[in-house]
């Protein structure tokens, strides 16, 4: 069931590679390099210095005692990927392809952002490894996320408000690829995301898997083989395929969750694998939230990383082989299980990362204390504290 | 582009390029994330979507065309739309229509197999996209597959971006030329909008010139009931400079 590295790009029927002509010599060359230095044992060994002393790797697997026992039933771990540098499991991943940009001498770095995250986290690797980054971000999370703007142009780099559709992640990537394609020769695309064209979703999984690896080695300590749950959230999927990927061939129950927002009947959520259709969109086929003649539809959620109308592949495909269970949890869930988690455990969650925590809240409940459900908790929640003051105060 | 800034404007445009001695006629159908597009096309696609353009108005306006003229028309869209319509479903309507042919700039040879079966199976051409940068090997795989003819990217860009007339892509279309060796003709595109432009691609090798963006801008500054004279002027000057 497992793809390590599919030939022509594809998990099953999903994935592969729509693009124009233009972008076939970059997406090829990269493919050619990333396979070269994968194995690399320089690339490996820089790439491990950078997440050991730079990041901050591994992250703890922290034991939620005091929420456990709130809830009364299986006992929550989290992932502690909120604590890496940046504040977020981004920074994996950008580390790793900020080095192989180097290596393939590419001297100006682009990358989408949706909360901002990504974009940060471009920024502080392009800044530590001396390459200059440009950011592309919707006009409308610009607005929903403008700390993380301030901190990415501190760190030196430019941010484009991108105001076309929808003004957010969906639309930045687009703006992204559209500059890509002008600047082909000197610039490498820095996707933060499992999606787009093939290598890239096996790419970024790769570079985030070490949240699953790690889970299975700390998870040793507690007692266990491992896990008998994981839970992480999914837009784009980047966290949970890093979470997912090296437990999908063990008997762990394996759950992604999407953003219901106002609810999966009111039209206004992100739930693509709950709700969507096969399509092509951003270089892959996937499922994707679009019309009856297929166009794209506008998507919301509460917090701006999951505010996306596709997915990555390998999700489609596991949602698909039915090794993975996808459901979703609203924005009202998700407000309180911010909440709580701050609460319990004075540990502020980011809004991606507390769909996470609310499925973890619901599916406690049902399971016996000796059971163990592990949550990545992708990002810390400091820039979302403005959005849940809005909301609280709306609600009243 | 199909229905921008209406659909009946769109035909007064498409009757202008007839009258003005087009040769073929790409109609655009619009997608709501064009990621080849610069922003006229991306403009023009918003607006139409806007107003609720959907696929059986494009089929209404190739048959309406077909009782006009017998000339070539090209469909110009992305691949989820046809995708989502079922490639085989889709062009068995559309070739009822009256379309010739098919431009899906983000459809590459790979992922083309059901495509290209759905097409052959309606006759209909399927013109695949080159760019200055396509390898040689690549090139002479994508000749194999194009029919109609093959549309070459003159510039490092989206659609309707201006630029002076690069020594790259002239290399390019000569390239080109080499490796069709006139089995198939070579339309150069994006970012062309005047006669100069063709007459030097034309000097150059290239079988045909396709203007996009410059027409949808033409159109956007003139009212209603001038489009169809202003596109035919348009049109006269620019097939002048072919010759």
């Amino acid at each position: 069931m497992k793809i390590k590295f599919p030939k022509d790009g594809r998990f099953g029927e999903f994935g592969g590679k729509y693009i124009p002509e233009t972008l076939v010599p970059a997406i090829e060359e990269l493919e050619q390099s990333y396979l070269k230095y994968k194995n690399d044992s320089d690339f490996k060994k820089e790439l491990n210095y950078y997440l050991t002393e730079y990041a901050g790797r591994p992250t703890p697997l922290y034991y939620a005692k005091n929420l456990t026992e709130k809830i009364g039933g299986a006992k929550i771990y989290l992932k502690r990927e909120d604590l890496l540098h940046g504040g977020a499991h981004k920074i994996n991943n950008t580390l790793g392809q900020a080095l192989l940009a180097k290596r393939m001498k590419k001297t100006r770095i682009i990358a989408e952002t949706g909360a901002g995250q990504h974009g940060v986290a471009t920024a502080m690797a392009c800044a530590a490894l001396g390459l200059k980054a440009e950011v592309y971000m919707g006009y409308k999370d610009t607005i929903r996320q403008k700390l993380n703007v301030f901190r990415m142009n501190m760190l030196g780099c430019e941010v484009h408000a991108v105001k076309a559709g929808s003004q957010t992640l969906k639309d930045a990537i687009n703006e992204a690829i559209r500059d890509w394609i002008t600047n082909v020769k000197d610039t490498y695309y820095l996707l933060g995301s499992a999606v787009g064209p093939h290598p890239y979703p096996v790419m970024v999984r790769d570079f985030q898997a070490v949240i699953g690896e790690e889970i299975k080695q700390q998870i040793k300590d507690f007692g266990k083989k491992t896990p008998d749950t994981v839970i992480a959230c999914v837009g784009g999927g980047s966290n949970a395929i890093g979470t997912f990927y090296p437990l999908v061939d063990t008997d762990t129950e394996i759950i992604g969750v999407e953003a219901a927002g106002q609810g999966l009947k009111s039209g206004h959520h992100s739930a693509t694998l709950s709700a969507g259709t096969k399509g092509v969109l951003h270089g892959m086929m996937t499922y994707l939230l679009q019309d009856s003649e297929g166009q794209i539809q506008e998507t919301h959620s509460i917090s701006a990383g999951l505010d996306y109308p596709g997915v990555g592949p390998e999700h489609s495909y596991f949602k698909d082989q039915k090794r993975i269970q996808y459901v979703s949890a609203t924005d009202k869930e998700v407000i309180d299980a911010f909440l709580m988690l701050t609460r319990t455990e004075g540990i502020i969650p980011a809004l991606e990362s507390s769909h996470a925590i609310a499925e973890a809240i619901k599916l406690a409940k049902k399971k016996p204390k000796s059971d163990t459900i592990v949550v990545t908790l992708s990002g810390r929640g400091d820039k979302d504290v403005e959005v849940v003051q809005d909301y609280i105060k709306n609600s009243k | 582009m199909v229905g921008y800034p209406s659909h009946k404007d769109t035909l007064s445009a498409v009757r202008g390029l007839i009258e003005g001695g087009a040769d073929i006629i790409e109609l655009g159908f619009p997608f709501s994330d064009p990621l080849a597009d610069g922003p006229v096309i991306q403009h023009a696609s918003t607006i139409s979507l806007e107003k609720g353009t959907k696929m059986v108005q494009f089929l209404s306006l190739v048959r309406q065309i077909r009782k006009e003229s017998q000339i070539p028309l090209v469909l110009m869209t992305y691949t989820n739309i046809l995708y989502h319509k079922g490639y085989e479903k889709f062009f068995k309507l559309a070739k009822e229509a009256g379309l010739d042919g098919i431009i899906t700039p983000d459809m590459t040879v790979e992922e083309s197999k059901e495509y290209l079966k759905a097409a052959k199976k309606h006759n209909l051409d399927t013109i695949f996209l080159v760019s200055p940068n396509t390898s040689k090997s690549r090139l002479q795989e994508i000749v194999k597959q194009t029919t109609g003819f093959l549309y070459l990217v003159a510039v490092f860009g989206t659609t309707g971006v201006q630029n002076k007339i690069q020594s790259y892509t002239i290399s390019a279309l000569q390239n080109t030329k080499k490796i069709t060796r006139g089995k198939v003709p070579v339309g150069i595109g994006f970012g062309i909008s005047t006669p100069s432009d063709i007459k030097s691609y034309v000097k150059h090798g290239a079988d045909a010139a396709i203007v996009g963006s410059a027409l949808i801008k033409l159109i956007e500054k003139t009212p209603s009931a001038k489009i169809q004279s202003a596109v035919a002027k348009f049109t006269r000057q620019l097939k002048l400079s072919t010759k």
